[in-house]
């Protein structure tokens, strides 16, 4: 049950820096750590974070297993044109996530 | 004979002001909140940095799955949980008639899956009984904690609060000597707090997930090094009962965030 949550101001005034925050449900298992048996618990972490503005990446942060779990990324941009920000998360195991969010510039 | 009754009475006062230290006054009472650095707090504050939200947001679809024989989801009785879990997470636990004990929220919706889902209960502490119990809890957001007045539950209270005056395990400390002598003091570093459960289920940096009234007691438990009991084990669902009556009038903050 991997969920998202996105903050983007609905609007903003065109040339305006704008602050994006963006939160996504994941355990970030270091793959350093051993069970009570010894074994190593398999890594399972997010590697990889996007950010497209229309269709344009203005954002991009490889992830390593020293970050926490459930990733909380935040980031500037300028409002240019109403639009859409996409976002997508890739991670260990086939991880892959994708949100969304609105944005109107006057 | 009023005079006598006096004298007796302050003899009891004494003996248990000599047993057990003083509760904290209602004026002092702190949410664990307060104790915390601005950066904790602002992280509780937004709704879209709260780790917390993330389970609330998998509760409210849990909230509407059909589950269990009958094929009835939450909302199917409950309807919109807006209104109707409005103000619960305030006064539990509480008293259930047909097991004549109380019961706190965890309990209380596997107790409702077992009677009108038909379904198993969900495990203690697991991510959908966490979720789910965040859901419930949230609607009380802002609320006051206003605990069961019913008779039959008093009993139980004073129980809990038995156990949080009594010393116990190896360092043979009770909660009492840490939250409510020393809660203006640190613990390597961490501020002691004062034992007022008004966030949870509660995101901890530390456990890097979410986690109920009762893990967080197991811990403390651990701590002192005494012997712990089992999540739902009704030592557990007594010292949440007190704890809850100790935080009378304080809002719910669910999902709170500590450190």
């Amino acid at each position: 049950m991997a969920s998202a949550l996105i903050n983007v101001p609905k609007k903003a005034k065109r040339g305006d820096v704008i602050e994006i925050k963006t939160l996504m449900s994941h355990i970030m298992e270091t793959g350093y750590r051993h069970t009570a048996a010894g074994q190593v618990v398999p890594r399972d972490i997010i590697t990889s974070f996007t950010c497209r503005y229309n269709g344009e990446e203005i954002f991009r942060a490889d992830l390593f297993p020293a970050i926490a779990a459930n990733p909380f990324i935040t980031f500037f941009t300028i409002a240019t044109e109403s639009g859409k920000f996409d976002f997508e998360w890739i991670g260990d195991n086939g991880f892959s996530e994708k949100a969304s969010a609105t944005i109107s510039v006057e | 004979m009023k005079l006598f009754g006096t004298i007796f009475l302050a003899a009891v006062l004494m003996a248990a002001g000599f047993a057990a230290a003083a509760e904290i006054p209602r004026n002092e009472r702190r949410s664990g909140y307060t104790f915390m650095a601005p950066d904790t707090q602002t992280i509780q504050d937004d709704d879209t940095a709260n780790p917390g939200m993330l389970w609330v947001l998998d509760g409210e679809s849990l909230w509407k799955r059909k589950a269990g024989a009958a094929g009835k989801s939450c909302s199917d009785c409950h309807s919109d949980a807006n209104t109707s879990m409005k103000g619960v997470a305030a006064r539990y636990p509480a008293f259930d008639k047909t097991l004549g004990r109380p019961i706190n929220l965890e309990q209380r919706i596997n107790l409702c899956r077992a009677r009108h889902q038909e379904a198993s209960p969900i495990a203690y502490e697991s991510r959908d009984l966490l979720a789910l119990t965040a859901f419930v809890a949230q609607q009380s957001r802002g609320m006051a904690i206003t605990p069961d007045t019913t008779a039959e539950l008093q009993p139980f209270v004073a129980k809990g609060r038995d156990f949080f005056m009594k010393r116990q395990g190896q360092l043979n400390l009770g909660c009492t000597n840490c939250h409510d002598d020393n809660w203006d003091k640190h613990l390597a570093g961490s501020a002691v707090t004062q034992a007022l459960p008004t966030g949870y289920p509660i995101y901890r940096l530390e456990w890097q997930s979410m986690g109920s009234l009762q893990r967080r007691l197991r811990n403390c438990i651990t701590g002192i090094r005494a012997q712990n009991y089992d999540y739902g084990s009704p030592e557990l669902v007594e010292l949440e009962l007190y704890l809850m009556s100790r935080a009378a009038g304080m809002p719910i903050e669910t999902p709170g965030v500590r450190p």
